[in-house]
């Protein structure tokens, strides 16, 4: 199947029957869903019921031991982690993890690695090729600093950077690839609701520039606001799926995980 | 580089040294001539610990048996350019073929010890090194490829046709003995290595090694094929020690599997650390320093005893590996990351204090 033919059935990922077990734990089992292009897709549940872990199977850093995903049509079965992410798949850590000594510019920068192509002889002899790409690298990664409201910091150390602004850097040099799918884990943890909500014009503005977004969150306000449709898992199982204003009616949930955090939310 | 931060002032710096290198052999040799090959061999040096930089240094892959590469590059001259096989090519073939064929060893190498990291792929390369030499010691039967032990002697010079680097020379008035005409040569292909690993360092390949030394797991998940990019760094490392090795072969006219101990990799190592890995000054001013100042204590520590005492107490060679052991630790304490280090690295040793 062609990725146009992906796009006409508006899936642009599908995940079946995935299981994944770490010795005697069972991280997760025979989880199913699948993304439309131009989501917001939202995944949720409790502490260690496996959304990281989907992360990690969905990017090729673990492998699955069942099951498995297909991406704009392609199955991703055995491929490396930088395959994946040449496929169109980019991701956030949720213990974030920068180039930490390296400057902000130089992050996003090296995102770009996987859309350029100089080699060793390229930059030894410093062709008009490597000259013209590297200045087009530099002012790409300028204008992703910008976008996610950080270009001021351009030449600061990532690790000294705020909190909230590394978390956008780890957003900026996901988009350097750019990705088709941008997996985002828990970008608003630690994050005040000024910062909260700056984050979500951000990523409704990602969404408007045509990425889709899988989003793990726990900030169930902008879970809520943001998502088209979530999925809950709890106990590496998916106990439920919709729009979220469904989901979290569902007596399921309510019990495995949300309860007294969903009948609190205000209408907004 | 602030010092240089006024344009002109810069050029005036650099035309300064330029001068100062220019004319340092003909005042070594005014000392003596041993000081000259003294130079050569520390110009070789620089050129290992600037490819053993690329793997340490850019990469962030400890290696501990990097003058396999120096001896394999060697082999690789003496072998083609001696009468041990009868085959005497010109230099200006051999070398390419010394860093083509040293460049496969690094591949060689690289290729089991990817998944390892840290300790254990010091250990892996270091045992690769003594695997090196200890070919080298044994290829002399059933086909005797390396002598063994007894070496590979009356090895070619570099020469241009009738031009030999060996002999004496004079041009315009000026005498040019074969180590200062060495010495031009050897000049000339540094600054092409200072060049080729400052233009690494800055670029699309430089920025993925980096990467990788910072969080591997980030980086792949960036894209970064960090199989391809992790050989590349072995194999560039490799192919400047393939032709240091060659040029060693060329100078020296005799090697044997002695010249290729395990201690010179760890010498080599040493001049990385103390100039500063990742730092190309930095290494360079390292691999200067431990190159010159045992010499320097060679030549002096001796007749300063026998001043003082009236014999010799303490071998110099004691001597010197007293202060190389003290200069070390004074490094560790008071400059972890090197005498000029790279910024980045600087970081990361700040971060480990933490
Ligand atoms: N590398 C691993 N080795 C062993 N167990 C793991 C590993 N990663 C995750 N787990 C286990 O899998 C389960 C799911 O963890 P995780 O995916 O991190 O949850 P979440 O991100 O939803 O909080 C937990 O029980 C966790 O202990
Ligand atoms: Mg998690």
């Amino acid at each position: 199947m062609s990725p146009a033919q992906g796009r006409e059935s508006g899936v642009l990922l599908e995940c079946a029957g995935l299981d994944k077990r770490f010795g005697g734990v069972l991280a997760l089992a025979e989880v199913g869903f699948s993304i439309k292009h131009g989501e917001i897709y939202g995944l949720i549940g409790p502490n260690g019921a496996g959304k990281t872990t989907l992360f990690n199977t969905l990017t090729g850093i673990y492998a699955c031991d069942a099951g498995g995903f297909r991406f704009a049509g392609e199955p991703l079965a055995g491929l490396r982690p930088d395959q994946i992410a040449a496929r169109g798949i980019a991701r956030t850590f949720q213990n974030i993890r920068l180039f930490g000594n390296l400057s902000a510019l130089d992050n996003v920068m090296i995102g770009r690695h996987v859309r350029t192509r100089a080699g060793v002889f390229g930059a030894i002899l410093r062709t008009r090729a490597t000259l013209e790409e590297e200045a087009a690298i530099e002012k790409r990664a300028m204008e992703l600093l910008g976008y996610v409201g950080i270009a001021a910091r351009a030449n600061d150390v990532a690790r000294q950077l705020p909190y909230g602004d590394q978390r956008r850097l780890e957003i900026a040099r996901a988009l350097a690839t750019e990705p088709k799918l941008l997996a985002l884990d828990e970008p608003a943890a630690g994050m005040n609701a000024t910062e909260t909500m700056e984050l979500r014009k951000l990523l409704e503005r990602v969404r408007a520039d045509g990425t889709t977004i899988l989003l793990i969150e726990h900030d169930m306000r902008l879970v809520m606001g943001l998502c088209d449709r979530v999925l809950v898992l709890d106990y590496g199982r998916s106990i439920a799926e919709g729009p979220p204003r469904e989901v979290q009616r569902d007596p399921r949930v309510v019990e495995a995980y949300l309860g007294g955090v969903v009948a609190g939310a205000p209408d907004a | 580089m602030n010092l240089f931060s006024h344009p002109r002032a810069k050029w005036i710096g650099v035309a300064l040294i330029a001068i100062a290198l220019i004319g340092l052999p003909f005042a070594l040799s005014s000392v003596g001539t041993a000081w000259v090959r003294i130079a050569n061999l520390a110009i070789l040096f620089v050129f290992l610990s600037l490819g053993l930089n690329i793997v340490v240094g850019f990469a962030g892959l400890l290696d501990l048996g990097y003058i396999a590469f120096y001896a394999v590059g060697a082999y690789a001259y003496a072998l083609l350019a001696s009468p041990h096989f009868d085959l005497h090519l010109p230099f200006w073939v051999i070398l390419p073929i010394g860093a083509l064929v040293a460049c496969l060893f690094g591949i060689l190498l690289g290729t089991p010890t990817l998944k390892l990291r840290g300790d254990y792929l010091a250990i892996v390369t270091l045992g690769f090194g003594e695997i090196v030499r200890i070919f080298l010691n044994n290829l002399s039967q059933p086909i005797n490829i390396t002598n063994g032990p007894q070496g590979i002697s009356r090895i070619d010079p570099f020469s241009f046709g009738s031009f030999s680097f060996s002999q004496n020379e004079t041009i315009g008035g000026i005498m040019f003995s074969g180590p200062i005409k060495y010495y031009y040569i050897l000049l000339a292909l540094l600054l092409l290595a200072i060049v080729v690993n400052l233009r690494l360092q800055h670029s699309r390949i430089g920025r993925a090694w980096e990467a990788i030394r910072e969080d591997e797991v980030a980086a792949r998940a960036m894209g970064i094929d960090t199989t391809r990019i992790k050989l590349l760094a072995f194999a560039m490392g490799a192919s400047f020690g393939g032709i240091a090795g060659g040029m060693f072969a060329a100078i020296q006219g005799f090697i044997s599997p002695e010249s290729f101990v395990l201690v010179e990799s760890i010498m080599v190592l040493s001049m990385v650390v103390l100039g500063g890995m990742g730092n190309v000054w930095g290494v360079v001013l390292g691999a200067v320093l431990l190159s010159f100042v045992p010499e320097l204590l060679r030549y002096t520590v001796e007749p300063l005893q026998k001043y003082i005492f009236g014999r010799s107490i303490i071998e110099p060679e004691v001597i010197r590996m007293l202060l190389f052991g003290l200069a070390l630790v004074l490094m560790m304490l008071y400059r972890p990351a090197g005498l000029l280090p790279s910024a980045v690295r600087k970081r990361e040793l700040a971060k480990d204090a933490e």
